[in-house]
């Protein structure tokens, strides 16, 4: 038996393929085939909407993911280094992990107002626990004889810290923080969507309220792009360390 | 008792929190100069009196103390092998040698300078660039003994430094050694479980039994080590003493 490999652009086609066809052959509003979705992407990203609309997310989910490596990467490392700090959160932490936060970002409207902030917390809930745990997998996984090494040729705690537990945790704490850009998007989208007034979320809601369907569409589309983009960037970084992360 | 020990180990037990009992009432001289090996069967606490005079081990009793004063942690007067080469993976074989100036503050320059001496020494010229995954084993515990030797300690502690690598490469790295140390004048502790590794290599040999490990016996060599290496391994002495050490220790392995 071979098996048949289908190169991952040439499977995208296809997908873009069947979505042409299926369009064209519905003939139905609720979805219109991708060389009018892609068109009207086009007008789409020329809009001063947009525009505002990818401001406010960006500045959403900076703060959010901002908020969530500064907290969530010395979590990670107190709970690494000292077992107290772990035993007491490890548990709450794979816990909030795993639970649907979704359920609580309407909890967080009347604590924190219809506004930009409950979205930043959102992002921040939604990204920071993978963050902290990978640290913490990281920190784990530095080499006992590493840190001995360190103490003999006399490192200050300080350099101990920067100069051999970051780096040998750098592998995990990237791939936590890619994971937590992968939830922090899918919060800032569904904090928006919840709220329905702040930036794509508010742009969804008004293209289905005014059933443009070709519009809400391409928007799925260049958001989807732009989370895909966003991630790889930073899968890529996490290649370049690659090459240690086998041999610590 | 010698005239002169650089460090001497009085007194010192070990238990750990686990209830072993790892060293016994050791009390053990290390003239300068010479290369003393701790030798035993696993389980002796080898490794362990090792990390206690490293200080990187706190002992349950007794002291260390090194030019006569009692040290609690490790100092600039002592610098440690590993048997696992701890090499920071994420470092270039550079920086990694001339990573204990680095943490002592040594400018880029200097300490450069400095580490490209003991680089070439060991023999590893040409590989400055390179990441410990691109060395060999044999040539990441030359880039550990490089980096030992270049914060300049007066005792070097080598902890089974060559049992990680291949039969040939391990001759090759104790015959080394020893033309390294006819230059570089230290004292070295040694811990090794192989006997003809220790009695090729050490001045004197503390043989400890285990559990808990305690000094068996003490065996001074007599064997002269600015001797070429097929000499000193048919050397009677060297013969003689294997067959000594192995007779002693036969008895512990049941």
């Amino acid at each position: 038996m071979r098996t048949v490999r289908i190169p991952s652009p040439f499977s995208l086609l296809i997908w873009a393929a069947l979505w042409e066809v299926g369009g064209r052959g519905l003939q139905s509003d609720l979805l219109p085939p991708l060389s009018t979705v892609i068109g009207v992407a086009f007008d789409v990203v020329h809009l001063p909407s947009f525009w505002k609309a990818l401001s406010e997310t960006a500045q959403a989910f900076g703060a959010g993911m901002f908020l969530a490596i500064v907290l969530g990467i010395p979590m990670g490392v107190l709970m690494g280094l000292v077992g107290a700090v772990d035993k007491l959160a490890n548990t709450w932490i794979n816990i909030f992990v795993s639970a649907p936060l979704t359920a609580v970002v309407p909890a967080l409207m009347p604590l924190m107002g219809i506004g930009q902030t409950t979205v930043v917390a959102t992002v921040f809930l939604f990204a920071v626990w993978v963050i902290t745990l990978d640290t913490q997998a990281g920190i784990r996984k530095v080499n006992g004889s590493l840190i001995d090494m360190s103490k003999v040729f006399g490192a200050t705690a300080p350099q101990r810290f920067f100069k051999i537990l970051l780096p040998g945790a750098l592998p995990e704490i990237l791939t936590g923080i890619r994971l937590g850009v992968v939830r922090g998007i899918k919060g800032v989208i569904i904090g928006q969507i919840i709220i329905s007034l702040l930036g794509f979320g508010a742009l969804f809601e008004e293209y289905l309220q005014a059933f443009a369907m070709a519009s809400f569409w391409a928007l799925i589309l260049i958001v989807f792009a732009l989370a895909f983009l966003f991630v790889e960037a930073i899968a890529a970084i996490e290649r370049r360390v690659d090459f240690y992360a086998s041999s610590r | 008792m010698d005239a002169d020990p650089i460090v001497k180990v009085r007194d010192v037990s070990m238990r750990y929190e686990n209830g072993t009992h790892a060293l016994n009432a050791v009390t053990l001289d290390i003239p300068k100069g010479n290369l003393v090996t701790l030798l035993g069967p696993s389980g002796c606490g080898k490794t362990s009196l090792l990390k206690i005079i490293a200080g990187l081990l706190k002992p349950s009793s007794g002291e260390i103390r090194i030019n006569d004063r009692v040290t609690h942690a490790p100092g600039p007067d002592r610098a440690l092998v590993f048997q696992d080469f701890a090499l920071m993976p994420w470092a270039n074989m550079m920086r990694n040698v001339a990573f204990g100036l680095e943490l002592r503050g040594v400018p880029r320059a200097e300490r450069h300078r400095i580490a490209q001496k003991y680089i070439s020494e060991v023999g590893l010229t040409g590989f400055e660039e390179k990441y410990p995954h691109e060395l060999s084993g044999g040539m990441r515990q030359r880039a550990g003994l490089a980096r030992a030797l270049a914060v300049n300690a007066d005792v070097l502690m080598m902890d089974e430094p060559f049992s990680s690598v291949d039969e040939q490469m391990r001759r090759k790295l104790q015959e080394d050694l020893l033309a390294l140390l006819r230059v570089e004048k230290k004292t070295v502790i040694f811990v090794t479980h192989s006997i003809e590794e220790a009695v090729y290599l050490s001045d004197r040999i503390v043989l400890l039994s285990r559990h808990p490990g305690r000094v068996m016996r003490i065996v001074d060599t007599g064997i002269d080590h600015n001797a070429a290496p097929e000499d000193i391994r048919r050397d009677p002495r060297y013969l003689d003493t294997v067959d000594d050490i192995w007779t002693s220790l036969k008895g512990y392995l049941n």
